[in-house]
């Protein structure tokens, strides 16, 4: 009895300590995962990646699609890099991407981290270009833009408007960045002359913003006053709604 | 004889028990090293082959020889070759793969089902050579073990990953995991990779005896389920058996070596064996060789055996 | 093929990376930064590149620039430069200067297969000098050359002339600018009767169209184009109209772009003739009082070597065309022959002669130009609708005629650099002429300029084989009576043979009638087309090769001796810009190691020579001159004597340390403390740069070139002047009586005095020998439709036009030393059409060969970006070195300026 006792408690204890092991191992390891994660919220991905998301759980590090790169553009992170170790990035500044025709890393990748159905590198989202005005040199009026010219996706990824200069009759000739149409190659921030470049690369995400669902631009779309208007149901049966109001009329002081 | 020398020991089967004698002759020792001689050169030649293909774009009618690393290759631009257990774990997130990396998956898969799944551990893992080092450097220092821990844990660390990759969404193994950063970093530029390895290396020096490879590797432990059923196994010659202990001395799971169980099976049924061959190498008794068994065969054996 | 790209981008990039180090950049204005900069020193300067002449300011701090920045008082750019502009401070660092003369030896003497090895100023000079000795002695003043520049200051390019021309007796001195503007003086000489624009960058703002031929300005004339592109903006009005055969940047402000075929631009100027005729828009009244009628032979050649002596096999029936063309469809149309028609290229060596004809006959030359053909021969694009085309023709048209317009046109190299870039800037005044849209605020044809002094320099100085300062020519003796006298020279001494123009030194160079050739702020090597033919002769022949450069260039590759040179800033000097604006810097710091001013150096090589080495009767081949000797310059040493020299006097105390140059002390005011490694170099107490200028501008003085006294282009009130400055005064607009003072009757006086006398003939040939006088007069020339002498072919199928980009200037030698430049246009790519690519199999981002009849390069195929040609024709950039495309590019030249044509060769390319 109390042998059984003691061997059960025994086993109890044994199965407490191996839980609690396991718990805390599992929370440390999962802690580490999520910092990890978070590493990578800036490393510039191969073209094709998915989201990160889908990418990091599907990468399986082989580095396939680095060796398959001509250009040597793409790393595989080692441990204390900027992105998730194992996984391929670029450093646009150090080697952009030259936006292959065939897309050689993509067609490497084993596992699907890297999109196959991604044909025509134009569609590469790997970030987005943005240009920091106070700094870059064509926004302060000098004849530069170069970010415009190395563009491989020219006159739609990046655009020169022009813009009549206060100070003298030099107009000035402004780059932009259309989201819509920029790779996140990196051939601009690579090219940028400025000591820091003016122009850089980062995850989409991270510097777009949203404009409310519930405005649209007026001059963007053409919406003609609806002919056949359909009323809304009727709301009979409902309860009636909650006098709003109240709090502020009859709580407090004036 | 001579009657002030002592009986000699004699093992069950009434053959005197002999210890095991480092030869003197070049050839002799060839014959017992001949095992690590022949890992280190594989596990050395699969690097290598690795390193030629990425650094100095080795190929073989045009096609490169072997692109990519450990977690996941091609062979001469058409075989695919993927890490099993990394592949478990992804799809243990819920997220699909390409065909190319399952394919890639069950042919390595069908290698290891062959030649006993630790044979990676033993034959192609790169930690092998520096966990190897710490414990020979171990038996030198002659460091015992700071706590305990059951080898079946490594069990429990393979279910943590899958569950882990589950609920994370990443492969959990796969982000800590020092064999990969060691491979990969041996590959494509060293990081800070080298420090996972050296913990393993300090682990299992001071703190645990095989430690790493022997209680907590996951993969080592997915490879020991891989290779339960295989057919390259190590056999077990009873007869000649004098329970001398060499092997156990030398085998780095020891626990495999149950002498009854493999006396009634012939052979090493552990699938946590790493077919090294230490123990063939170092038996006086020429108990142990490396065999082919019929797999049909020992699937029969095996469910007749009762544990 | 992958490893291939790869290792291709690698190796360019090493090839021209050289890091420079860095100038503190700092955005901000911060009170620490300002204190930093508390004791930086800052001085007005010129940008050191293209044509425009921007102003900048220069910092320097101890002894090093540590800052530019543009002028805000420049008129040209007020405050703004370009991105080569901004790098102004940084070209003189790049960490392979040339600090010590370098020459190649063998076991301690000179040898012309030996490796270059650092030697003393004065070991490089002993071993030049004898060098020199020995090819003047053998050959006379024909066997030595220096190439000149477009990019000499001033003082350098009238001190290079003055040595060559006074002191050896040669005028084998000829500028890199003769491939950069050579049509645009004979145009001007031809029409004006004067070099040099009328008008000035002001007419910009004046104007309300603006059209473009062969002129990417918004590359290659970046800030210039940031005014045209403000004049669209602000203006509803304003049209640009951009002519091209390659779509480029400067078509994305212009509001229509023409794509022509190459060449073809010379029927478009008629079609644009014809119309204001058949319009009955010629401005009769400025015609009648201002203007004559003209043309000249058809039958000139194309510049090539009449011989295929030196010629590759694959060269041969390219070069067989300099004797012989049979008319194509066009052409006879054109001309008024038939098709088939073998011609004779008889004129090939009078191309500079024309006569006068009448309106009449004008009108009936212009008359086969109608928009049909001109549209048909011109269209460049096959993609593009044919009604399109004439649509843009008319438009074209329609602009010139509009009466309520005031018209600019400008260009560039693509007239310039034209197998008949002469006429066809002729035709560019024809059009303005007839319409009486010339020489007025907002209205004129206008030649922009590619190199900082090529105006103030090459031309004015005139730094040419036939050239002396003021526009005259050595072969008029009157002229050559002027200058003996202005530089105190017996009478005779000057050469008057015309001496080899840039591209006929190569070729005298490959011909051993060369043997000595100074390099001299240029890089002749690199620029000069068909250059394998140049490497060999002067690698392979017996000849010496000086090249003075700051830089390892190609051209110092192939030299045997290295002069390491002072850079822009490192020196004193002045610039001219293509708007007649004269522009001053002093020097900021001082060079590096053993470097020197190229005035330094100048001057340094004429102490070595006396006047009894060169002022004896000497051989000049060819030679026919009224007062000379067939074949020799006389022995003018016993006049010499008279005027007061010693046959033992050297060429540096007769032609620089002058008594009246002495007279010019240093140190002098206008320094405010800068110094001048010149004047220490040369261990004198006169300023040489100021002596040179000061002597210098009485050729201009009263002549219609009036050049300001040096002091006043350093004043700080100053940014340049606009030449003729006559009583302290600019001239913005010239022959145009409001603002030139040197109208002297009439609304407008197109005064310039060459070739102003003609005789008169039909369309085909000159009928009377009786010539009339053209005083005050234009000419407006009918020039016909020729055909380019090399098209593509099954062989050849592709053409091939080289030119510039904006963050690359010239042969890259200082841009590609700015780590950021270089960063920016690592290298020169082929832009392609994609379909042209896809037919060959080849990918964007491939090495390609580009190859022609004379040779072949690799370059990176660019299939997007910045120039989108047609199908059938492909751009190369020339500044990089790893590219080196001249060494397939063909040297047909305009027989007129011998300006080689670098915008017409076939070529084929293939998958390296």
């Amino acid at each position: 009895m109390t042998d059984s006792l003691t061997a059960r408690r025994r086993f109890l204890v044994r199965m407490g300590q191996g839980a609690a092991m396991a718990a805390t191992g599992g929370l440390l390891w999962s802690y580490l995962l999520r910092e990890q994660a978070h590493a990578a919220a800036t490393a510039i991905r191969p073209p094709g990646a998915l989201d990160d998301a889908d990418f990091n759980a599907r990468c399986i590090k082989c580095g396939q699609c680095v060796r398959a790169c001509p250009y040597d553009t793409l790393k595989l992170a080692a441990t204390g890099d900027v992105a998730v170790i194992g996984t391929p990035y670029f450093t646009p500044r150090e080697t952009p991407c030259y936006m292959c025709v065939d897309i050689p890393c993509t067609a490497a990748c084993p596992t699907g981290a890297l999109d196959h159905g991604l044909d025509d590198i134009d569609d590469a989202r790997m970030g987005l270009a943005v240009i920091d005005i106070e700094n870059c040199l064509s926004w302060q009026g000098l004849r530069c833009e170069i970010c415009h010219r190395v563009c491989p996706v020219q006159d739609r990824a990046i655009t020169v408007e022009h813009h009549p200069r206060k100070l003298s009759k030099h107009a000035m000739f402004v780059p932009v960045v259309h989201s819509e149409a920029c790779t996140g190659c990196g051939m601009c921030e690579d090219a940028c002359p400025t000591d820091k470049a003016a122009i850089r690369v980062l995850p989409p995400r991270l510097v777009q913003g949203e404009i409310g669902r519930h405005y649209r631009l007026g001059w963007t779309i053409d919406t003609p006053v609806t002919q056949e208007f359909k009323p809304a149901e009727g709301e009979g049966g409902r309860e009636p709604p909650a006098a709003g109001g109240l709090d502020y009329l009859n709580e407090g002081g004036l | 004889m001579n009657a002030s020398r002592p009986e000699p020991k004699l093992g069950p089967n009434g053959r005197p028990v002999r210890p095991f004698v480092l030869p003197d002759t070049i050839g002799g020792r060839f014959r017992v090293w001949r095992f690590i001689l022949y890992r280190r050169l594989v596990q050395l030649g699969v690097l290598l082959l690795f390193l030629g293909t990425a650094w100095w774009s080795w190929s073989l009618g045009g096609r490169p020889l072997l692109l990519g690393n450990l977690s996941s290759s091609l062979v001469l631009g058409v075989i695919p070759l993927a890490d099993p257990f990394a592949v478990l774990q992804i799809l243990a997130t819920g997220h699909a793969l390409d065909s190319q990396v399952l394919i890639g998956a069950a042919v390595v898969l069908l290698v290891y089902g062959v030649l006993g799944g630790r044979v990676w551990c033993s034959w192609v893992c790169p930690v092998n050579m520096v966990t190897d080092l710490a414990a020979w450097l171990r038996s030198r220092l002659g460091a015992t073990d700071l706590f305990h821990i059951r080898r079946s844990v490594r069990y429990l660390v393979l279910v943590l990953a899958l569950l882990l990759s589950a609920l994370t969404g990443v492969a959990a193994f796969e982000w800590v995991s020092p064999i990969s950063m060691l491979h990969r970093e041996l590959i494509f530029g060293i990081g800070l990779g080298w420090t996972a390895v050296l913990g393993s290396f300090l682990f299992d020096l001071l703190v645990l005896k095989h430690g790493w490879c022997g209680h907590l590797c996951p993969l080592g432990a997915f490879y020991a389920l891989v290779g339960r059923f295989a057919p390259l196994r190590i056999r077990f010659d009873a007869p000649t058996c004098t329970h001398c202990g060499e092997c156990a001395r030398v085998c780095p799971e020891p626990q495999v070596l149950n002498l009854r169980e493999a006396a009634a099976a012939g052979l090493i049924r552990s699938g946590e064996c790493t077919n090294c061959g230490r123990c063939i190498t170092v038996c006086p008794e020429d108990t142990l060789h490396f065999y082919l068994r019929n797999p049909l065969a020992s699937a029969g054996r095996s469910q007749s055996d009762s544990r | 093929m992958e490893i291939t790209r790869r290792e291709f981008i690698k190796t360019s990039a090493a090839a021209a990376a050289a890091a420079t180090v860095g100038i503190p950049v700092s955005g901000a204005v911060q009170a620490a930064a300002r204190e930093a900069e508390a004791d930086w020193q800052w001085d007005k300067g010129v940008c050191r590149f293209c044509g425009t002449g921007c102003g900048i300011m220069i910092a320097t701090k101890d002894g090093r620039i540590v800052a530019t920045k543009g002028d805000p008082d420049a008129p040209v750019n007020r405050g703004l430069n370009c991105i080569k502009g901004y790098f102004n401070g940084k070209i003189q660092y790049g960490k392979d200067r040339l600090t010590r003369p370098l020459m190649r030896m063998s076991n301690g003497k000179f040898d012309k297969h030996g490796k270059f090895v650092p030697v003393s100023w004065e070991q490089a000079f002993d071993e030049m000098e004898k060098q020199f000795r020995k090819a003047y002695d053998e050959k006379g003043p024909t066997g030595v050359a220096i190439f000149g520049s477009g990019q000499y200051t001033i003082p350098e390019g009238y001190a290079a002339a003055k040595l060559m021309k006074a002191g050896f007796r040669s005028n084998n001195i000829d500028p890199n600018a003769r491939h950069c503007m050579a049509s645009a003086v004979v145009g001007f000489i031809q029409a004006f009767g004067i070099d040099e624009p009328s008008g000035n960058y002001d007419d910009i703002e004046y104007t309300d169209t603006i059209i473009t031929w062969g002129a990417n300005m918004a590359e290659c004339h970046p800030i210039l184009w940031s005014r045209v592109s403000d004049r669209r903006l602000a203006n509803d009005n304003v049209r640009v109209f951009n002519l091209t055969t390659c779509s480029n940047q400067t078509s994305d402000i212009a509001d229509t772009e023409l794509i022509f075929k190459p060449g073809t631009d010379l029927a478009i100027w008629n079609y644009i003739a014809r119309e204001i005729i058949k319009r009955d828009a010629v401005n009769h009244d400025f015609v009648r009082k201002h203007c004559v009628f003209a043309t000249g032979p058809y039958d000139i050649g194309y510049g090539m070597r009449p011989t295929d002596e030196h010629a590759f096999p694959a060269e041969k029936d390219t070069q067989a065309k300099e004797l012989k063309v049979k008319l194509d469809k066009w052409e006879a149309i054109a001309q008024r022959r038939k098709e088939g028609e073998v011609v004779e290229q008889k004129h090939r060596t009078k191309a500079m002669a024309h006569w006068l004809i009448s309106f009449e006959d004008f009108k009936k030359a212009v008359e086969p130009y109608t928009l049909d053909f001109v549209a048909e021969l011109s269209k460049g694009d096959a993609a593009e609708d044919m009604d399109s085309h004439r649509q843009k023709l008319k438009e074209l048209a329609d602009l010139y005629i509009d009466p309520k317009r005031k018209v600019v046109s400008y260009w560039t190299m693509g007239f310039n650099q034209h197998y008949r870039g002469s006429w066809v800037n002729e035709q560019a005044y024809m059009v303005h002429l007839l319409l009486g849209k010339q020489a007025m605020p907002g209205n004129g044809a206008f030649s922009l300029t590619g190199q900082p002094s090529a105006c103030g320099t090459a031309r004015e100085v005139g730094t040419f084989a036939h050239r002396l300062p003021a526009d005259m020519v050595v072969f008029n003796p009157k002229h050559r009576a002027r200058a003996e006298k202005i530089w105190k020279l017996p009478h005779n001494t000057l050469n008057p043979k015309v001496g080899s123009h840039i591209v006929k030194i190569m070729r005298d160079l490959e011909d051993g009638k060369i043997k000595f050739a100074w390099v001299q702020v240029n890089n002749p090597f690199q620029a000069t087309a068909n250059a394998n033919h140049w490497i060999k002769a002067a690698r392979e022949m017996d000849n010496f090769i000086v090249v003075s450069d700051p830089y390892p260039t190609i051209s110092a590759k192939v030299a045997d001796l290295i002069l390491p040179s002072a850079m822009i800033f490192e020196k004193w000097g002045l610039y001219g810009n293509a708007e007649r604006r004269t522009q001053a810097w002093r020097e900021q710091v001082p060079p590096p190691g053993e470097a020197r001013s190229d005035v330094w150096q100048i001057l340094a090589f004429s102490k070595r020579f006396k006047l009894k080495d060169v002022w004896g009767e000497k051989p000049v081949p060819g030679l026919k001159a009224a007062g000379y000797a067939d074949g020799t310059l006389p022995d003018v040493l016993a006049e010499a004597q008279k005027m007061g020299y010693s046959p033992d006097s050297t060429l540096y105390e007769v032609l620089f340390a002058t008594p009246e140059f002495r007279k010019v002390g240093w140190p002098d005011p206008v320094a405010k403390g800068h110094d001048n490694h010149t004047v220490k170099a040369l261990g004198e107490k006169w300023f040489p740069e100021k002596a040179l200028f000061n002597e210098y501008r009485k050729f201009g003085v009263g002549h219609a070139h009036d050049l300001a006294e040096f002091d006043v282009y350093y004043r700080d009130d100053v940014r340049g002047l606009k030449w003729p400055v006559v009583d302290g005064k600019e001239t913005q607009w010239r022959f145009n009586a409001k603002y030139d003072p040197y109208v002297k009757k009439g609304d407008f006086e197109f005064y310039g005095p060459a070739l102003k006398a003609l005789p008169s003939g039909n369309l085909d040939r000159p009928t009377s020998k009786e010539k009339t006088s053209l005083a005050g007069k234009a000419k407006i020339f009918f020039r016909p439709y020729a055909a380019p002498p090399e098209q593509p072919d099954e062989h050849y199928d592709l053409w091939l036009s080289t030119g510039r980009v904006l963050e690359q200037w010239h042969t890259g030698t200082m841009t590609q030393r700015v780590p950021e430049l270089h960063r920016a246009m690592p290298n020169a790519q082929i832009f392609m059409h994609p379909e042209d690519a896809d037919a060959r199999g080849i990918k964007r981002n491939d090495v390609v060969v580009v190859e022609s009849r004379r040779g072949k390069v690799k370059a990176i195929v660019e299939t997007r970006g910045r120039n989108r040609p047609v199908k059938g024709y492909v751009f190369i950039p020339f500044f990089d070195e790893a590219v080196y495309i001249n060494k397939v590019a063909l040297d047909v030249t305009c027989p007129l300026s011998k300006e080689t044509d670098y915008k017409k060769c076939a070529v084929k390319v293939y998958k390296a």
